[in-house]
């Protein structure tokens, strides 16, 4: 997938432009364009909203635990290596010695889609069940202006509470293990919020669509976290049930076999969203990771042999995940794309 | 110099959806200084007809002109300058109505300090002072609705359409509603539109209304046009009387259908109802009103009251629809 090929999000298809363009000549007299009022109103009630401090709680806790677990770890391997590279990053990567998964990444990873849903499942819906709509669009702004208005108000929020969590365990690494990090490494840091609040955005748009499709903002709470639960946490699992149904691996088969049903496991998992973020993330934050998941040919498992020793400069990172970050990228647009044109053609009352 | 164009026109003003015609071939005009009731029965196509003129739904056919633009080519000039009350309209509960029509404001561009004192004076106008700093949570039907009434008015529009504006409001309000309507229309010359299902209740209102069936406008004008138009020529005449007994009833009724023009007598439905009397031709009806004040003094009848009926917009309603429909049958 790329990015060219992903509808762009301020044009709709050729068929319908003459229903939903909006008239060239037509300026809006606003003294600031009507989506950033919107976008105004939604933000302030975001920063009021219970939702809010909760998710931000439930984000301090995903990255406060693991650093708990892991302190002890990370103040050894910045006193045995002082000097050492990436020891800052460690705060986000080293996990407990009992439970591998209890790591900082990992966690802000599972938790984080929450944020995007929880921001957008109620943001179309809402406003026709209060009986709102009809009254917004009827003021002097475009039809669009309203459904950007509230993408780029969710991604205002999200971005603040995702770098203010970033903040807290920079914090902690600073304040309370004394360790400082290098340029390098904040930039990796940044880099890497970078990729989560686009992650992230993914998970917002697709909770937009959500709010434009279905009419109870009940039921699209309750789709897109169910949605987020399915993938995050039994991904693994239906993927492997998916690739054994399409490529059983027969009753004493040989390696080939196996390795068919590998290939196209991983394959079934590069189109999850979380592994596409996952296998990112730990590129992003480990610079002695050369490759973004198992080699699945023999060349590719030599050449990974090669670069073992040496770490990875920020840009080597970056140019590994680069097709990562354009399909997440692609998909954020794709979701909001289809929630701009749903919302554009649906008739103002319910 | 050419008169100025009336703030809504529409021309053949059509709108399908798949089978269904929701409004058909809709001639229109509503002038400045005047307010008009599009009046029909859920479905009629009353909203859609008001969507179409928001340009918050395109026509299939037909154009439509406010304030002499086109609302499906210049939406927003148009939505800057027409007043809405959308139907069953909706306030945000977390924020106070004050707070709900200062984003209406900023919506439309007002400053501040412009928008306070406009905010302060609809609410004045729609009696809401006293309760705009509570959430819109609290508010009634008819709190909601007033709010909405005043919302449309923030941005100091020349032209308002009000979808339904008085259900859900009780009876009083409604009358307090309908004088600050006629009061817009009074003091700043506004055109108004307004939808209702309720004849009887806008119908004191309304300089002129027109009738709505099944997306078709069957009829428009005054209510005393339209009575003419659909009453079968006839008009009524109120009689009270004081009688004793059932011989007494006989009698009157006998002398009441002896009066040239009196064509029926609807005999008094309960205790203190009054006769009906059907008068044909209804220019009749002041002879008719002569006559039976003459009538019971020679008769040695008392009389409590007498007087004409106005036309009752419902009942021309009825009318209305009933000899349209053959048209409509055999025009599908
Ligand atoms: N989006 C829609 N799709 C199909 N039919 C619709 C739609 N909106 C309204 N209608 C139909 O159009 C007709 C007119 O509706 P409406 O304008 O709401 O009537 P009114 O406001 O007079 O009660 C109704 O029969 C209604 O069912
Ligand atoms: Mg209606």
């Amino acid at each position: 997938m790329s990015a060219a090929a992903s509808p762009r999000p301020e044009r709709a298809p050729a068929h319908e432009r003459s229903q939903l363009a909006r008239p060239a000549q037509e300026a809006s007299a606003l003294g600031r364009p009507g989506w950033t009022v919107i976008a105004g109103k939604e933000f302030a009630d975001h920063l009021l909203s219970a939702r809010f401090i909760v998710l931000l709680v439930v984000l301090a806790l995903a990255a406060v635990v693991p650093l708990y677990f892991a302190s002890a770890r990370i103040r050894e391997l910045a006193e045995q290596a002082s000097g050492a590279q990436a020891v800052f990053l460690a705060l986000f990567t080293l996990g407990s010695q009992q439970v591998p998964l209890l790591r900082v990444d990992a966690f802000v990873g599972i938790v984080a889609p929450l944020l995007g849903i929880a921001f957008a499942f109620d943001a179309v819906n809402g406003e026709r069940s209060e009986g709102t709509l009809p009254r917004l669009l009827s003021q002097p702004i475009h039809r669009d202006d309203v459904i950007n208005g509230k993408f780029a108000a969710g991604l205002a929020i999200i971005s603040l509470v995702l770098t203010a969590i970033v903040a807290i365990i920079a914090g902690f690494g600073l304040l309370r293990l004394g360790i400082v990090p290098a340029g390098g490494e904040v930039l990796r840091i940044v880099a890497w919020l970078g990729l989560t609040i686009v992650y992230v955005a993914l998970w917002l748009a697709f909770g937009l669509l959500l709010s434009v499709l279905l009419r109870r903002a009940a039921t699209s709470a309750l789709i897109g976290f169910g949605i987020w639960i399915l993938i995050t946490i039994f991904g693994g699992l239906i993927v492997g049930l998916v690739a054994g149904l399409l490529a059983p691996i027969p009753s004493g088969g040989g390696a080939t076999d196996i390795l068919a049903s590998a290939q196209l496991q991983q394959l079934i998992t590069r189109l999850l969203p979380s592994t596409l973020y996952q296998e990112a993330s730990l590129v992003l934050l480990d610079p002695s990771i050369t490759q973004v998941s198992t080699p699945s040919t023999i060349g590719q498992a030599i050449a990974a042999q090669e670069q073992i020793a040496s770490l990875l400069s920020l840009d080597q990172s970056l140019l590994l995940v680069w097709p990562h970050v354009v399909a997440l990228v692609a998909l954020t647009v794709a979701c909001f794309a289809a929630a701009y044109v749903a919302f554009m053609r649906q008739e103002v009352r319910a | 110099m050419i008169a100025a164009e009336a703030p809504i026109v529409t021309r053949g003003l059509t709108k399908r959806y798949e089978a269904l015609t929701a409004v058909d071939q809709l001639d229109l005009e509503v002038q400045a200084g005047e307010i008009f009731g599009l009046l029909g029965q859920n479905g009629a196509g009353k909203t859609t007809t008001i969507l179409m003129l928001l340009g918050l739904t395109e026509p299939t056919a037909g154009t439509a002109r406010v304030v002499g633009l086109d609302p499906a080519r210049r939406p927003l000039e148009v939505k800057r300058r027409v007043g809405y009350l959308p139907d069953a309209v909706g306030f945000y509960g977390n924020m106070t109505g004050r707070q709900n029509l200062r984003y209406t404001a900023r919506l439309n561009g007002l400053e501040r300090r412009d928008a306070d004192a406009r905010i302060a004076e609809a609410l004045d106008q729609v009696g809401l002072a006293d309760r705009a700093d509570s959430t819109a949570e609290t508010y009634s039907r008819g709190m909601l609705q007033r709010l909405g009434i005043a919302d449309a008015l923030i941005k100091q529009p020349s032209v308002l359409i009000l979808d339904e504006p008085t259900t859900a409001i009780d009876p009083l309000g409604v009358v307090e509603i309908l004088d600050l309507l006629r009061g817009l229309v009074r003091d700043r010359g506004m055109a108004i539109l307004l939808s209702s299902h309720l004849l009887s209740q806008v119908q004191s209102v309304c300089d002129r209304v027109g009738i709505f069936a099944a997306g078709r406008l069957i009829g428009q004008g005054t209510v005393e046009d339209l009575a003419t138009r659909f009453g079968e020529d006839t008009a009524h005449v109120e009689v009270g009387l004081e009688l004793d007994g059932p011989a007494e009833t006989e009698r009157a009724a006998a002398v009441f259908a002896s009066l040239d023009g009196v064509v029926g007598v609807g005999r008094p439905e309960g205790p203190a109802a009054g006769w009906r009397l059907d008068v044909r031709p209804a220019s009749a009806e002041r002879q008719v009103r002569q006559a039976v004040l003459a009538a019971c003094v020679a008769n040695g009848l008392t009389l409590s009251t007498l007087r004409a009926s106005a036309p009752s917009l419902d009942e021309i309603y009825r009318r209305a629809v009933h000899q349209a429909r053959p048209a409509a049958v055999s025009a599908a």
